[in-house]
């Protein structure tokens, strides 16, 4: 069991102090997980940490490939609308 | 600066003049201990007048951050955009320490660093305390400071107060969680996640908490809050009231910056900025007994140089790791141009408060001229010395029959200088001229023919007949042609004309 960040990680560095386990370093182009070591906080925190300060939706995913952040959770703007807006400024 | 707005002319008189506005910085600041106008008097973020003297950097070795805010968007970066937040060049302690000793040597005229970001200082201790104790100890002559969100100021005071910070400035957007949980989606406390409301109380706890204790301990704190309008607009009266009580020494009310393409939560949900008209109307109203702040550029936090710009190219990392610098040698220099400095600012202030004199006759010839507000094209040093159509920004002055204030400044290219792909469609000249909306003329060195008929049929009357004349001087001359010339006799300024987008 460990997560994963992906490539929408912006690196900035706000989960790699707060792992427990140190699972998380620093890599080109962006952070990782080390699986090894990632306990997914079992036995140390009620929410794993990384995923609590993560500011970008669907960046670290679970065992199951899930977004533990999924689109609208962090930024309250619904995947609709910014999919409307997205497509506007294409547009332009 | 508008607390002053009443300040007799004998009184400016009295108190000499600064660099921009009678009623200025310096009467501004009067009321405050002589121990901090020492401190303020050389930070051009701080002293309107030393901004003019004074340079300041960012370094960004801060990229995490412990909130969302919502007029910030985490994944943003373009190197044509100056605001707040954006930066190029992620910077680890060392690098910071570097840049600031090479732009130290080369700028005399910087006087402070500022840790604000991308993300929030104080949520990455280690790093921001890192520069700071290499900088306390290798660049003595540089004050430092940083700008918090707040969250995690209460548990850092005592080692901020290690690292020898005289100032701090704060983001304070509200002092009521229910308006907090409209600016705030979720804050990160305790190690967990929380979300809306209880979110935003524990926010304002901590900075209220924070400054309060910054405030004791005889910290500056200077508070920084951004205006949104419907959301927080008519609240932010009541947050200047709440601070000033507890001890800020400046407000800064800045205007929302939210473009659709910076994707940030306003800028995609299509909440609109305020209009100059409407800034300046609510910085009026918070002026009560402390001083606003107001020419604020909204710098990226990468920032290099004067207020207003930015030599940050010339400072690459990969151009600061070729320097080499002597830094005692520099500092012995810095030292000499910054003695230098201070005589020619001294005697400026002298210079203008002989000038005042002649604004007192401003008080004669009419009973009752209304207010006027005029934009100035400077390139800096105090004169209108700058082509209209060359000006990025424009600084914005009240002339009254009692005196001359400085307002604002306004930006005309938006923010961005971007390819096209980045604007509307509108004519940078039509651009322009809704950014001076309200001003009724416009003095600067030179103005070509079109632009000059344009401002013509907007209501606002350009004049090019003060070039390299001192701001202040020029202003109220101007204003004293318009009082005798009987066009302020009506009550109301007249309707500028709209210019279609």
């Amino acid at each position: 069991m460990a997560y994963q960040i992906i490539e929408s990680c912006v690196n900035c560095w706000a989960c790699q102090p707060l792992c427990p386990t140190e699972a998380i370093y620093q890599a080109t182009p962006h952070f990782l997980i080390d699986a090894k070591r990632c306990s997914e906080c079992e036995g140390e925190y009620a929410d794993p940490q990384c995923a609590s300060i993560c500011p970008i939706e669907g960046a670290i995913l679970d065992s199951l490939g899930e977004a533990l952040n999924p689109p609208g959770s962090l930024t309250g703007i619904e995947p609709a609308r910014l999919e409307a807006v997205m497509a506007q400024m294409r547009a332009r | 600066m508008a607390q002053l707005s009443g300040t007799s002319v004998s009184d400016s008189t009295q108190e000499g003049c600064s660099a921009s506005g009678c009623g200025g910085s310096q009467d501004q600041l009067a009321h405050l201990p002589e121990h901090i106008r020492q401190k303020v008097h050389n930070h051009p973020c701080y002293s309107e007048e030393a901004h003019h003297h004074f340079a300041r950097m960012h370094v960004a070795v801060a990229p995490a951050c412990n909130i969302q805010c919502h007029y910030c968007n985490r994944k943003y970066d373009c190197a044509n955009e100056s605001r707040p937040g954006v930066v190029s060049e992620l910077l680890t302690p060392d690098q910071a320490v570097k840049k600031v000793l090479a732009v130290a040597a080369t700028i005399p005229q910087m006087t402070v660093l500022g840790i604000a970001g991308p993300g929030d200082p104080l949520a990455n201790p280690e790093r921001t305390f890192e520069t700071f104790r290499q900088l306390t100890e290798r660049a003595p002559d540089i004050k430092l400071c940083v700008s918090t969100n707040g969250l995690a100021l209460p548990e850092q005071i005592d080692e901020l107060c290690r690292h020898n910070i005289d100032h701090v400035t704060i983001t304070i957007n509200c002092v009521d969680p229910d308006i907090g949980a409209e600016i705030y989606p979720w804050i990160f406390w305790n190690n967990r996640r929380i979300k809306g409301r209880k979110g935003a109380a524990i926010l304002i706890e901590q900075q209220q908490r924070g400054l309060e204790l910054l405030t004791e301990r005889g910290v500056l704190v200077k508070v920084n809050s951004v205006m949104i309008p419907g959301v927080n607009d008519t609240h932010l009266e009541e947050v200047s009231r709440v601070v000033k009580a507890k001890g800020a020494f400046l407000h800064n009310v800045m205007p929302l910056i939210a473009e659709a393409e910076h994707g940030t939560f306003y800028g995609v949900m299509g909440q609109r900025g305020p209009t100059h008209i409407e800034l300046q109307a609510l910085q009026d109203r918070c002026a009560g007994d402390m001083t606003m702040m107001r020419h604020c550029r909204q710098c990226r936090a990468d920032a290099v140089g004067m207020l207003g710009e930015d030599r940050g190219d010339e400072f690459s990392m990969d151009k600061v790791e070729r320097m080499e610098i002597d830094y005692a040698e520099a500092m012995v220099q810095r030292a000499d141009y910054q003695r230098t400095v201070e005589a020619n600012r001294t005697a400026q202030a002298e210079r203008r408060g002989e000038t005042l004199i002649s604004l007192a006759s401003l008080k004669r010839p009419v009973k009752e001229s209304r207010p006027v507000l005029m934009a100035v094209a400077t390139s800096g040093g105090g004169v209108i010395n700058q082509h209209f159509g060359h000006a990025r920004e424009f600084l914005i002055y009240e002339a009254s029959a009692i005196d001359v204030r400085f307002i604002g400044h306004r930006k005309v290219d938006l923010y961005c200088s971007g390819d096209v792909s980045c604007g509307e469609g509108e004519s940078v000249l039509q651009q322009t001229i809704r950014a001076l909306e309200g001003c009724e003329a416009v003095l600067c060195s030179k103005i070509g023919f079109e632009p000059w008929e344009q401002l013509e049929r907007a209501g606002i009357q350009p004049n090019g007949e003060y070039a390299m004349e001192p701001i202040e001087e020029a202003v109220a001359a101007l204003y004293a042609e318009m009082v005798a010339s009987g066009a302020l006799n009506r009550a109301e300024a007249p309707q500028p004309m709209r210019i279609s987008a």
